[in-house]
């Protein structure tokens, strides 16, 4: 580490600081004691579903699709989740089938 | 909660909300053993003592940000702009923040906690499970919260210290946090299930069966029935396509590092735009939504 250990804490210190604020604002904005605008109540019944969707994208975007294994290992992983979920509906069997199959592929198929 | 209360009927509503949680955060127990890990080995191999990676896992709480403060400690000291690039990075909780502005409601000292911890995998599961009856709502998402936040530091501190002794190749293994999400997603998508247990298939876009069924992964729909201009089903079919196109559309335009906010931004400018058709009416909302969405004034400012 180049920084002095106080440099480190302050550092450390900030980051903290910045993600309490994106954490809280929303509930500092609007407490319990207000009703917030229909519009911002609006908002938190329709981004749920959204942000699932972002998170699913979000936790792929590293997948390189035109170097390596271009993202095939990623694709049939994501079709068998589809497929054992729609089949079974059972979350904790789609999530162990889905990371071992993806384990498989990137260990020994697509090496 | 309630002073009277005698103590053993409380612990009981603290084991029945324990055994409820403790299920549905096994996935991330998996994942954040392994992510956890490779952080704590990552700040090892990078000459950091435990106490650096365990600080950041204790007040930061918030994974990728974490990954970079490593890099951010091993370069020039700038607070400023590591503070700006933490807002950019977690700009998402701002999102979160809204989507539980009616569900944290009402928590007292349990709220605070609740919004400290809130990450993507607490936020994915306690947005979206419908809390099964007999389930205390606040000491469910407590747990899944403090079982997260556990897994958390002790994958850290598991990898700190034996991480680079595995005998055996974890490589993929951060899959299961993709796989997380999608089935998160395919359950919003696929909507309540019929009966109980996990046999049902597909079902219909009734969702009459709010109460029914016992299972504690299930997925709640937090839309209602009716009262909107188009079924339930289509809505909400429309509201996850169109999360995962815009930001699939911005990864492709920004690139992995640079997405996320135009991808929020998209999203809330087509909600907005949108609102007529997506917007149900207050007077139709969910049974646990109503406790605090269903006093909405329907006043004209």
């Amino acid at each position: 580490m180049t920084m002095a250990v106080w440099q480190a804490v302050v550092t450390i210190g900030v980051v903290s600081l910045g993600t309490l604020i994106t954490r809280f604002l929303p509930f500092i904005v609007f407490p319990d004691s207000k009703q917030p605008p229909q519009t911002i109540e609006y908002l938190g019944r329709v981004l749920p579903y959204a942000m699932t969707g972002l998170l699913v994208v979000y936790s792929l975007k590293d997948m390189t699709l035109f170097v390596g294994a271009h993202g095939v290992p990623e694709v049939i992983s994501v079709l068998a989740i589809v497929v054992l979920h729609w089949w079974k509906r059972d979350m904790l069997l789609s999530i162990a089938g889905g990371t071992v199959l993806y384990m498989v592929l990137v260990q020994l198929v697509f090496v | 909660m309630n002073v009277g209360m005698e103590p053993h009927r409380e612990a009981a509503v603290l084991a029945v909300a324990f055994k409820a949680a403790l299920p549905l955060t096994s996935p991330i127990a998996v994942g954040f053993l392994f992510l956890g890990g490779s952080y704590g080995l990552l700040a090892h191999a990078k000459g950091f003592s435990l106490w650096y990676p365990l600080a950041m896992a204790f007040f930061i709480f918030a994974g990728s940000m974490e990954f970079i403060t490593i890099n951010l400690l091993l370069s020039a000291f700038a607070p400023v702009s590591a503070f700006l690039l933490t807002l950019m990075v977690n700009a998402r909780h701002l999102f979160y923040g809204l989507s539980m502005l009616g569900r944290f409601r009402g928590l007292g000292w349990k709220k605070p906690y609740l919004i400290f911890t809130m990450i993507d995998e607490t936020f994915a599961i306690n947005s979206s499970t419908q809390v099964p009856l007999g389930v205390d709502r606040g000491w469910f998402m407590m747990f899944v919260s403090m079982l997260s936040r556990a897994y958390w530091l002790g994958g850290t501190t598991l990898g700190w210290l034996v991480g680079g002794l595995l005998p055996f190749s974890t490589h993929g293994i951060e899959f299961v946090l993709t796989a997380l999400f999608l089935s998160i997603f395919l359950d919003q998508w696929m909507g309540e299930k019929h009966g109980e247990g996990a046999s049902a298939t597909v079902d219909s876009a009734s969702s009459d069966l709010r109460e029914g069924g016992n299972s504690s992964l299930r997925v709640r729909s937090p839309e209602p029935v009716g009262a909107s201009l188009m079924p339930d089903s289509v809505r909400r079919h429309l509201l996850a396509l169109i999360g995962v196109m815009v930001s699939a559309t911005c990864l492709m335009m920004f690139g992995p590092e640079r997405f996320m906010i135009p991808a929020m931004g998209g999203m809330l400018a087509l909600f907005l735009v949108l609102r007529t058709w997506l917007d149900v009416s207050a007077s139709g909302v969910g049974p646990d939504e109503g406790l605090h969405s269903g006093d909405i004034q329907e006043k004209s400012v």
